[in-house]
């Protein structure tokens, strides 16, 4: 008996110690939130006011209203890049996927492996000769030489992650619609996507997460027409006087579509994040 | 589990093509995947090969005409160079402190997390909120939010129990860049080593407590084998990505005090610096640097890929 309750207290404690360290984690975050809402004045105050008034004169400098540069430009940039490159890598994926798994070709590993090896060279390897490639093409500042470098760098995590995806499609089932005289249209749409479409939406999210993240190729191959919510925040890298209120309602605004779309993904982010090596 | 279950590989009918058409099927059967295979081979193969022959030449891109063929002097100069040889260090260290105080945090909250408790959810969504900050913003927060010495969280919280305020970044600038990479990376390596640890095999370890193995046992000779493979993914993933990191080293300190890692210095060497040369022998060396964790990294994924094929 006595080996249970100390078990059960255990227990109890070690929660409470998850539970503590769950909060010290997001202490940064909350604490970004708080101080979005204060004013200057009372953002920057040692020891820390805690219980300042709450205004939103950081999101109204933020967006401009104070004078500065207005965001919006980089945030309709950074959103065309991601959703465009987003798209450009399902409809690229997709169908590879698919002779990866569900009427693999041979050699169907080598092609797997061939895909991953990419995304581990690193991508600052490869700047310089895109750079001089833009510069004479006269692509320098334009968006959709981002949408292009987007989709080659989410591409790979796409195929791995739709290929394990689709790989879960029972070839039985395909074969037994097959037998009864289905079409693939018919096939593709009525047994492969019921059952692979949690998995796509997932997939579409981390790539969508891995492109409004990107900072090194906007940063250098985008200037004042194109730039992206990263390059802008990278405005804020050097003191302006006070102005930690301004940077945590910047910071955060262009953080939400990632933590959302990360929540909504959040049971297939690790599978996306190992590249489909752990479910 | 084991070898003796049928492997996908097996299992998935190799639809042998005896027909007459059989080199027409095959390349429908190839059809689909052409599009992604030669837009990567395009988009990603072809400016390392650039690099490569760039490396060769001395050009900065201010004197345009000056540019000639110098062979491998590039590379002696970044191999002798005291400022890139410094940063490359600096990757090095940067990289394995970072991924292993991320694992090792990561490994006890997973572990944390393997319990049922009151609010376990929500602990994990509270977890994994740092690796959904933009990094750009994360870099930005510990900067400005938490590092600055006057307003920062970190000395407004010492100035509670009378301690001294700091000025963390001109301190101890590497250790600033990491300690904020730690943060965003931790969560990371809790969600692969949590994956891990809900996928060991719940009988044995029930059948090794009847047995009277204590908690220590079954971690040390169950657990923690088990393990193995998902800290090695653990580690090769995330050494490939913070090798690669630019956003915090940019960020925090710019480069400076030390902190200028080779993608910060490969970035300053051609963009601040026009030696477009140089800037690609770095990024070669770069190259090489991540074949090597590649090749272990590729044979790790592949066996955990098999592995869990097999069990699926």
């Amino acid at each position: 008996m006595s080996t249970t309750i100390l078990r059960h207290r255990r227990g109890l404690g070690l929660g409470l110690v998850a539970w503590l360290a769950g909060i010290l984690f997001f202490l940064p975050i909350a604490w970004m939130a708080l101080t979005s809402f204060h004013s200057e004045a009372d953002a920057a105050t040692n020891p820390p006011s805690f219980a300042a008034s709450l205004t939103l004169d950081g999101y109204r400098e933020f967006f401009g209203t104070g004078g500065g540069a207005s965001p919006w430009p980089a945030l309709i940039n950074s959103t065309v890049a991601s959703l465009v490159s987003t798209l450009c890598v399902l409809l690229l994926a997709l169908p590879a996927a698919y002779a990866l798994s569900i009427r693999p070709v041979k050699k169907w590993t080598d092609v797997l492996f061939f895909f991953l090896s990419t995304k581990m060279l690193p991508a600052v390897a490869g700047l310089l000769p895109v750079y001089l490639f833009a510069k004479n093409a006269g692509m320098l500042d334009n968006i959709w030489l981002l949408v292009i470098l987007y989709t080659s760098m989410n591409l790979p995590i796409a195929v791995w992650m739709m290929q394990s995806f689709l790989a879960e499609v029972p070839v039985a089932v395909i074969e037994a619609a097959q037998i009864d005289g289905a079409r693939l249209p018919t096939i593709l749409a009525r047994v492969v996507a019921p059952i692979a479409l949690p998995g796509i939406a997932a997939t579409a999210l981390i790539c969508f997460i891995f492109s409004w993240n990107e900072l090194l190729f906007a940063r250098v191959l985008t200037g004042v027409v194109a730039e992206t919510a990263p390059v802008f925040l990278t405005g804020f890298i050097t003191s302006q006087g006070l102005f930690l209120a301004k940077v945590c309602a910047a910071s955060l605004v262009i953080s939400l579509p990632v933590l959302a779309a990360g929540f909504a993904a959040q049971d297939k982010l690790v599978q996306g994040l190992s590249l489909g090596a752990v479910k | 589990m084991t070898a003796t279950t049928t492997a996908p590989l097996a299992t998935t009918p190799v639809r042998t093509v005896k027909q007459p058409s059989a080199r027409l099927r095959a390349w429908a059967a190839r059809g689909p995947l052409l599009p992604a295979l030669v837009f990567m081979i395009v988009v990603t193969q072809l400016p390392f090969v650039a690099t490569l022959v760039i490396s060769f030449f001395d050009w900065n891109s201010l004197y345009p005409k000056a540019r000639r063929f110098t062979g491998v002097d590039n590379y002696r100069q970044v191999l002798t160079d005291a400022d890139l040889r410094h940063s490359v260090w600096t990757t090095v260290l940067l990289t394995v402190a970072v991924v292993l105080a991320s694992l090792v945090l990561g490994l006890a909250l997973a572990l944390l997390l393997d319990r049922r408790f009151r609010g376990r959810g929500v602990v994990r969504t509270l977890l994994i909120a740092p690796f959904l900050v933009v990094p750009v913003a994360a870099a930005l927060l510990w900067k400005h939010v938490l590092y600055n010495p006057e307003y920062g969280l970190f000395n407004g919280l010492l100035h509670y129990v009378g301690g001294p305020q700091p000025d963390w970044i001109s301190n101890t600038p590497l250790l600033a860049v990491e300690a904020s990479l730690v943060w965003q990376w931790t969560p990371f390596m809790m969600l692969i080593l949590l994956a891990g640890l809900q996928s060991r095999d719940q009988q044995q370890i029930e059948a090794a407590r009847v047995d009277g193995a204590s908690d220590w046992q079954i971690f040390r000779h169950l657990t923690l084998p088990h393990l193995r493979r998902y800290l090695e993914l653990g580690a090769l993933l995330g050494s490939i990505y913070i090798v690669q990191n630019f956003d915090a080293v940019f960020t925090i300190t710019s480069g400076g005090l030390g902190t200028a890692n080779l993608p910060y210095t490969v970035y300053q060497t051609f963009y601040q610096a026009h030696e477009n040369g140089l800037a690609s022998a770095a990024g070669v060396l770069v190259v090489i640097g991540s074949i090597i964790i590649t090749t272990f990294a590729l044979r790790v994924v592949s066996s955990l890929f098999r592995e869990e094929a097999s069990r699926a």
